[in-house]
């Protein structure tokens, strides 16, 4: 068996340049596996240690005041383990260098000691000292926004009063991961920002001295939030209390392990698809890689070797190949998915990061490569160790064409004779072929299925931001405000529309479905924060019944006409029963909307608003800036431009950077299909094209005959790469649905084009490779030998 | 040893070799092919090039025909240097004036007798049809055959065909009857021989078998890379008396 070591080794140099294709193909399936797998339990495990180490409460809670004795009566409360209370409040910032209005969310934290719960991951300076009321630590991403550091100077109107506060460190928490802002859907550290300031100074400020607006619980293991969140909705009821929410409701983390949701939904389908498209394109390829070797395992049979140890051999020979491309998918993979963690890492600010890829992603990866592959071969081995070795060492008979109805027709006048070997060459082996159209077909429908994430989220963009929502900017105030606060925004410089709206935390029930939501009030037929179909409709607003997302709907199991029990959790928390009467489709979030007006009926409130969407003058935006600053009662000040941009640049750091090594892989995919198949079609047919050299056909006209096949079938493969692309981006989004987003099905034309383009060009530059070897074809060896 | 010094003013040389030689170096030794060859070939004559297997006869016909290029020596089809052409020059040289047959027959196997033979004449000026020349081969009623559905001998034959179609002006056959057996053989080289005699074409074959000598013009005998000496016959025989 040595010989055969030595043989093994010096095939797998001769046929080095295809070794290496397929190694890319085999690679590119298994990287993806491995990078995507690695990278969502590099994230997972990150961010629950993240949450153990900095201890991140179980539950939270808000009131509007209670005293701070009523904190031992929570930790009273069977399965609490800690109850920590502290103060929470918005205030509008001033920065210098700053246009726009900043919003500062004042999370208090202890001057002796640190906190129980929720602890800061300090990364420069020191926590804030007692006696020193202006102290304040900053969010690292916020302060990095800003370019502010310790020592640092910024202004807030805290209570109605400005204050210049002196930055004292730099911090991280696990409660603010993702940083968002009231009414933001992606984080903006520009505009938004947490600040931890002194227990006491913020007490002072608000006046809640032994008093407590906000407080976080650890629970006992096994304890099921549910379980302790009903008790402390009750005492805290008669303070304000808007209804208590569990860790998974919490905002950072509610956004957090929506991503992580879905990262997972990506790691799972597209590798899967990638690594059945590579694993389908090994198989092709070896196949007809072995079918070569026919004479030589003629050869081998006559000299006596068994059919088991000439399998054996060709097997080692495919595992070998198969191997080096696992070896490079699993490195690629690995260096990937340390990238790709790093790189989400950063973006989540993660003040640890714990890279750890799980062994079974790599074997799956390999175990999948290998076994296409060898079952690939299989079929070949056992035709060429079928045949007796005499048969198998001539070269195959001359294989029978046929006459199609084409040679006998008019059309066939206008076909030369290179012409016609093509398509005899197509219509002799159909099945081939296909297989490699339909392996062109699948790396331009991987690519495709990759590339349309930016079609679609810039459909969502338009949808959301700017055919459902017209407001140049939406004003969060600290209080619902009667009506007349619409008439005052009004009268600020530059504002040329006011709309009202209100947003109510609620618990909507449908028998024994609930989900923790909201009713956005807006008035019936708003311009400027629109109900909008996601299918390009505006919907009405009934008077008396809300309208509902379709994944809200779903979630509660209810259709227009429905009755929905809405139990609201503030002012005077009314239990209603409100009828649905419509249901639309939405991209982002779960919305359920109600007329402005049904809204303050049913809260038994006078008219009043909590947001006003204004559009403005773009001329008096600095005016308009510089009073919204001054006013002490806003919460929030959104600018939908800002909004627009901050989606984007999220989007571009996280999810196209993953997109992109997808791309990346497809291309290696396409490359490695069409270089083998051109390869295996010139070592088939070297003796057909010296021949044609030898008549006195061209190099160019030989290329064509060869490259003018692979060629035509690209041309087929191309559109069946795009619907490929279209059934396998359909797979994907359809799996793809979150309570926060659902990504509609949206390919554009350039998408087709580009993923057409790419294919082409790797086409082009393996065609430049094998067309190299046909100018170097040595005319005299091959006709010389018989085969 | 002897060259091919047997020079007739009186006919037109259609390609002749000067001093060709042909050395491969395989690792560390050296072979010579070829070790100066002198010959010419005059417009219409068969010559039969006869030899053992080594002896360079096959690397001459290769030289010859521009498949090959020498050490060392040149070789002229009229005036121009075949030797000094380019590599596209050399293909169109091959185009417009060899054909060439070889012992495998070498037909595209997805192409009919026919469309086999059009291959030549697409691309070929002042080509015969493609019938015409199967006519010539005696294979005119097998023109819709693909090679698979051929013997032996009828692929050998439309190999012919297809090399004479162009109305070559050399046609060089290396071992055409190699693969055959004897009665096949035969008729073969009568399709070889009645293309020489109808269209004129300067011929040359190379055979070990020295019976085929018998049917040319002249044999040249070739041993050690070079022409050890040349035969000149008479009459040629009719290729029909040949056996073996």
């Amino acid at each position: 068996m040595k010989v055969l070591n030595r043989k093994l080794l010096r095939d797998l140099w001769r046929l080095r340049g295809q070794v290496l294709a397929i190694a890319m193909v085999v690679a590119s399936g298994v990287a993806v596996l491995v990078m995507s797998l690695a990278t969502l339990s590099s994230l997972q495990e990150t961010a629950v240690t993240y949450y153990e180490r900095h201890r991140f409460a179980d539950v939270f809670a808000r009131v509007t005041r209670a005293p701070e004795q009523l904190a031992a009566r929570i930790a009273g409360i069977p399965g609490v383990q800690h109850a920590e209370t502290r103060i929470s409040k918005l205030a509008t910032l001033d920065i210098a260098g700053f246009e726009e209005p900043v919003i500062g969310q004042l999370v208090s934290i202890p001057e002796h000691g640190e906190s129980v719960l929720n602890r800061l991951a300090l990364l420069a300076g020191r926590r804030v000292q007692p006696d020193h009321p202006d102290e304040v630590v900053l969010s690292e991403p916020f302060a990095e926004a800003h370019a502010l550091t310790t020592g640092s100077r910024l202004h807030a109107i805290i209570n109605g009063k400005r204050r210049a506060l002196h930055v004292v460190g730099i911090a991280l928490s696990p409660e603010y991961v993702y940083a968002i802002g009231p009414g933001a859907l992606m984080p903006d550290n520009q505009r938004f920002g947490v600040l931890w300031m002194g227990r006491k100074a913020l007490a002072a400020a608000y006046d809640l001295d032994g008093a407590f607006n906000d407080i976080a619980l650890s629970l006992l293991h096994g304890t099921q939030p549910a379980s302790v969140i009903q008790p402390l909705d009750q005492l805290l009821g008669r303070y304000g209390g808007i209804g208590a929410i569990a860790r998974a409701d919490q905002l950072s983390n509610w956004f957090l392990m929506n991503e992580i949701d879905q990262l997972g939904t990506m790691a799972r389908i597209l590798p899967t698809i990638f690594l059945v498209v590579a694993a389908f394109l090994t198989n092709m390829v070896l196949a007809r890689i072995i079918a070569t070797e026919r004479s030589e395992i003629g050869l081998m049979k006559a000299f006596g070797y068994r059919n088991t140890e000439i399998g054996w051999h060709y097997a080692r020979m495919v595992i070998a190949i198969t191997a080096v491309g696992i070896v490079l998918g699993w490195v690629i993979g690995a260096v990937f998915g340390k990238v790709s963690t790093e790189l989400y890492a950063e973006f989540y600010r993660f003040p640890l990061l714990i890279f750890e890829p799980k062994p079974s992603s790599f074997a799956a990866g390999a175990l999948v490569s290998l076994g296409a592959a060898l079952t690939g071969t299989l079929g070949s081995m056992h035709r060429a160790a079928a045949l007796p070795p005499a048969e198998a060492m001539r070269p195959p008979s001359p294989p029978l064409y046929r006459r199609t109805r084409l040679s006998t027709s008019r059309l066939a006048a206008w076909l030369d004779q290179p012409t016609r070997i093509i398509l005899r060459q197509i219509v002799r082996w159909p099945g081939r072929a296909l297989l490699t159209s339909a392996g062109i077909g699948l790396s331009v429908g991987v690519l495709i299925m990759a590339l349309q994430w930016i079609d679609s989220i810039n459909h969502i963009v338009q949808v959301y931001f700017y055919d459902t929502q017209r407001q140049d900017m939406m004003v969060g105030l600290v209080e619902p405000q009667s009506a007349t606060a619409a008439y005052e925004f009004a009268h600020l410089p530059g504002v040329l529309a006011v709309e009202p709206m209100r947003i109510v935390s609620a618990y909507l029930r449908h028998g024994n479905r609930s989900h923790r939501g909201a009713l956005t009030g807006v008035p019936p037929g708003a311009q400027l924060q629109r109900v909008y179909d996601a299918s390009g409709h505006v919907v009405p607003l009934p008077p008396g019944g809300v309208v509902l997302g379709t994944k809200l709907a779903e979630k509660l199991g209810v259709t227009a006409g429905d009755t929905l029990q809405v139990d609201v959790l503030e002012g005077r928390r009314p239990h209603l029963q409100v009828p649905v009467t419509g249901v639309f489709e939405t991209y982002i979030g779960v919305p359920a909307f109600i007329d402005i007006t049904t809204l303050n009926r049913l809260l038994k409130e006078r008219p009043s608003l909590e947001y006003a969407n204004l559009l403005v003058d773009e001329a008096a935006r600095p005016a308009l800036y510089a009073r919204l600053k001054a006013l002490p009662e806003i919460s929030a000040v959104m600018l939908r431009e800002a909004a627009v941009r901050t989606f984007h640049e999220t989007l571009a750091e996280t999810l196209l950077i993953y997109i992109s090594f997808f791309a990346m892989f497809a291309c290696a995919l396409g490359f490695g299909v069409v270089y083998n198949s051109t390869r295996i079609a010139l070592s088939e047919r070297g003796r057909e094209m010296a021949t044609l050299r030898v008549l006195g056909f061209s190099r160019t006209e030989i290329s064509y005959i060869l490259l003018g096949e692979v060629a035509l079938l690209i041309f087929v493969g191309l559109p069946l790469g795009c619907l490929a692309g279209q059934g396998l981006a359909w797979l994907m989004t359809s799996a793809f649905e979150t309570e926060l987003f659902r990504v509609p099905l949206v390919i554009e034309l350039s998408t087709y084009g580009t993923a057409v383009l790419v294919a082409l060009l790797a086409t082009a530059a393996s065609a430049a490779l094998v067309r190299r070897r046909l100018d170097r074809l040595d005319l005299i060896a091959v006709l010389k030998t018989r085969e | 040893m002897h060259t091919d010094n047997d020079r007739n003013p009186g006919k037109t040389v259609t390609l002749s070799g000067r001093g060709l030689t042909k050395t491969y170096h395989t690792g560390e030794v050296d072979v010579h092919a070829l070790r100066g060859v002198d010959l010419d070939l005059y417009l219409g004559e068969l010559i039969v090039l006869l030899g053992p297997s080594g002896s360079g006869k096959s690397t001459l016909l290769n030289i010859l025909g521009g498949l090959d290029v020498p050490t060392a020596g040149q070789v002229f089809f009229g005036n121009t240097e075949i030797t000094a052409a380019s590599e596209g020059e050399l293909t169109r040289f091959r185009r417009a004036h060899v054909g060439f047959v070889f012992q495998f027959y070498n037909l595209i196997p997805s192409l009919t007798s026919e469309e086999n033979v059009a291959l030549v004449t697409e691309i070929a000026p002042a080509s015969m049809r493609p019938a015409e020349a199967l006519e010539l081969v005696g294979l005119g009623d097998r023109r819709d055959h693909f090679p698979a559905q051929l013997s032996g001998g009828e692929q050998q034959r439309v190999a012919i065909a297809r090399a004479i179609a162009k109305r070559p002006d050399i046609l060089l056959c290396d071992e055409p009857t190699g693969a055959l057996d004897s009665q096949t053989g035969i008729v073969v080289l009568e399709a070889i021989s009645t293309v020489n005699r109808e269209i004129g074409t300067t011929t040359a074959v190379i055979t070990h078998n020295t019976v085929i000598g018998a049917m040319a013009d002249r044999v040249l005998h070739i041993a050690d890379g070079g022409i050890a000496s040349v035969e000149r016959n008479t009459e040629r025989a009719a290729v029909q008396q040949l056996t073996w």
